[in-house]
């Protein structure tokens, strides 16, 4: 009960993305007086309904974390258009959380200061309350006056998660949270992002190079192809939660997935976990 | 070093226990004793090995003839005048002198240097105001500015005060302003994804990250600081230690002129000594390697 009410005032709060036609080209100093420009991402469209959860795979250098940051408001010159909620989007904002590879935490606070690092000025006991609030969410509750370097990398990634989520984003991006953790622990943290998922049914987007985290976790997986950075294809995954990783369903998207990468010469040993 | 101790600790604890299963409790707090003391005794044996042996040798070479004493006494010499200048009160005299000048002069150069390479930092303009003058003073030695100091100032307090200020400026500006442009590029993108105060991301970002660089700034200028105090009592002035040193080299008192170099460093090291406390106190969530 409590959860679908917390559900339906998320999913009001969640917002929808919609990108494109966006291309975005970088100039590169080649020489004392030459200049080159690369295309990083080439004409992208993407519509990202509010409340879903949207995976973007692609090999290192394709742009993803480009396309990215420019949601993010942290890359402000492209050519076209990215609107949430039919507002163009000029800088970084509030109503959109990120969460980095890295943890990012300021090693000289403590865990609770880092979560109020990034609240915006609010009367002291709701700083309180909300980091309080947000410290139960991710699991840390015995850990608000640690330091980051008593922290295990799951552990600070959760503060870092906590921190995202405190002013209450209506879009979370994540670019590729878990790829510096050890695979157990990314496992975890997969579990822990998609129950933080459905309890607050933010918008999520999540940048990753790993296929088989793309497919857990996203209702659509995109796949991207480099050099200029292209949505190459769109697979909407239709399988229910909690996902089973060796089921014959998710293997066999993997798989189509895969297939987007790697020749059929390179296949034929493929990729077991 | 704390760490060490407390792994020396367990190490000596887990022997102590191997010991204490066999013979009870007694036997292995005296194990644990006997584990943890040569441990420490022997760091504090390496620290001053050293020293302790160039004193042997410096009082070998003077038993056996091979030094004149009127140009190097013997640290039995040296202790002795250390305790007559101690007796009488006149090196404590001297010291505190010393010590004023340099705390003001010090203290100067920090209210002035830390605001001053805070605002250089974080303000392009600001560098681009002052970064010729700051080029261009910072190579003068403090001691070529001691003529003009004492047409200034005369040979009172002031001119003293203005060179060591000037000495020790320079390191707390230069280390202040490093620190703050090595702001980390992620924390900085962090803030502005967060939308942070800009009040907020200097006081919680760039200034605790700048600190480790500040510390070294401080630590450097007063180390300036003496250095200057010395070389301007040298010149001109009736009172500190450079003064006791020009007085009793004009004497022919080598020893006192001993005397006086040794105060100097112990004082320097123990001002030393206490910078690092604060500055270990100050920035705990830093780990550096600290040799192997």
């Amino acid at each position: 009960m409590v959860a679908t009410a917390a559900r339906k005032a998320g999913a009001d709060r969640a917002a929808s993305l919609r990108i494109g036609p966006l291309s975005k080209t970088f100039t590169l100093k080649t020489g004392p007086l030459r200049t080159e420009t690369v295309q990083a991402l080439g004409d992208i469209r993407l519509d990202v309904p509010g409340g879903s959860f949207v995976s973007i795979v692609g090999s290192s250098g394709c742009g993803k974390s480009t396309l990215l940051r420019i949601i993010a408001g942290l890359e402000t010159s492209y050519d076209g258009s990215v609107t949430l909620d039919g507002r163009p989007i000029g800088g970084p904002g509030l109503d959109r959380g990120v969460i980095f590879q890295e943890h990012r935490l300021l090693p000289w606070l403590t865990v609770e200061q880092n979560i109020a690092f990034g609240l915006k000025t609010l009367p002291r006991a709701e700083v309180a309350r909300r980091v309080r609030e947000h410290l139960e969410l991710v699991g840390l509750e015995g850990f608000a006056k640690a330091h980051p370097h008593q922290l295990s990398g799951g552990m600070a990634q959760r503060v870092a998660i906590a921190r995202a989520l405190v002013n209450q984003p209506r879009v979370l991006l994540l670019d590729e949270p878990f790829g510096a953790l050890d695979a157990l622990t990314r496992i975890q943290m997969q579990q822990e992002i998609l129950r933080i998922w459905e309890a607050q049914r933010t918008t999520m987007i999540l940048v990753t190079h790993d296929i088989d985290e793309a497919v857990f976790l996203g209702d659509e997986v995109v796949v991207m192809s480099s050099r200029p950075g292209t949505i190459r294809k769109r697979l909407p995954v239709g399988l229910p939660r909690p996902r089973d990783r060796s089921s014959p369903d998710f293997i066999a998207l993997r798989k189509e997935i895969h297939r987007e990468f790697f020749t059929a010469s390179e296949l034929p040993f493929a990729y077991e976990i | 070093m704390s760490a060490e101790l407390a792994s020396d600790a367990r190490s000596a604890q887990r022997a102590g226990l191997r010991a204490g299963a066999k013979t009870g409790a007694l036997r292995s707090r005296l194990g644990a004793l006997a584990g943890v003391l040569p441990g420490v005794l022997g760091r504090a044996a390496l620290y001053v090995a050293l020293p302790v042996a160039l004193l042997a040798a410096w009082q070998a070479a003077f038993a056996l003839g091979y030094i004149r004493p009127i140009l190097l006494p013997p640290p039995t010499r040296v202790g002795k005048a250390f305790v007559d200048l101690a007796a009488s009160g006149d090196l404590f005299r001297h010291l505190g002198v010393s010590l004023l000048r340099v705390l003001e002069g010090f203290a100067i150069a920090a209210l002035v240097g830390l605001p001053l390479g805070i605002g250089i930092g974080l303000s392009r303009t600001l560098d681009r105001l002052t970064d010729l003058i700051i080029q261009l003073t910072k190579p003068i030695p403090p001691i070529a500015w001691i003529p003009l100091a004492i047409l200034w100032f005369g040979i009172g307090e002031a001119g003293k005060v203005y060179i060591i200020f000037l000495g020790a400026i320079f390191p707390i500006l230069v280390n202040t302003i490093d620190g703050i442009r090595q702001t980390d590029h992620r924390h900085v993108e962090l803030a502005r994804v967060l939308e942070v105060t800009r009040r907020r991301f200097i006081l919680q970002v760039v200034l605790p990250g700048a600190l480790p660089n500040i510390m070294t700034g401080l630590r450097v200028g007063l180390m300036v600081a003496w250095i200057c105090v010395v070389a301007a009592e040298l010149i001109a002035a009736s009172s500190g230690l450079g003064y006791l040193i020009m007085d009793a080299r004009q004497m022919s008192q080598t020893d006192q002129v001993l005397v006086g170099m040794i105060t100097i460093g112990a004082m320097g090291k123990l001002l030393d000594v206490v910078l690092r406390a604060a500055e270990r106190r100050l920035i705990t969530w830093k780990t550096t390697f600290s040799g192997s």
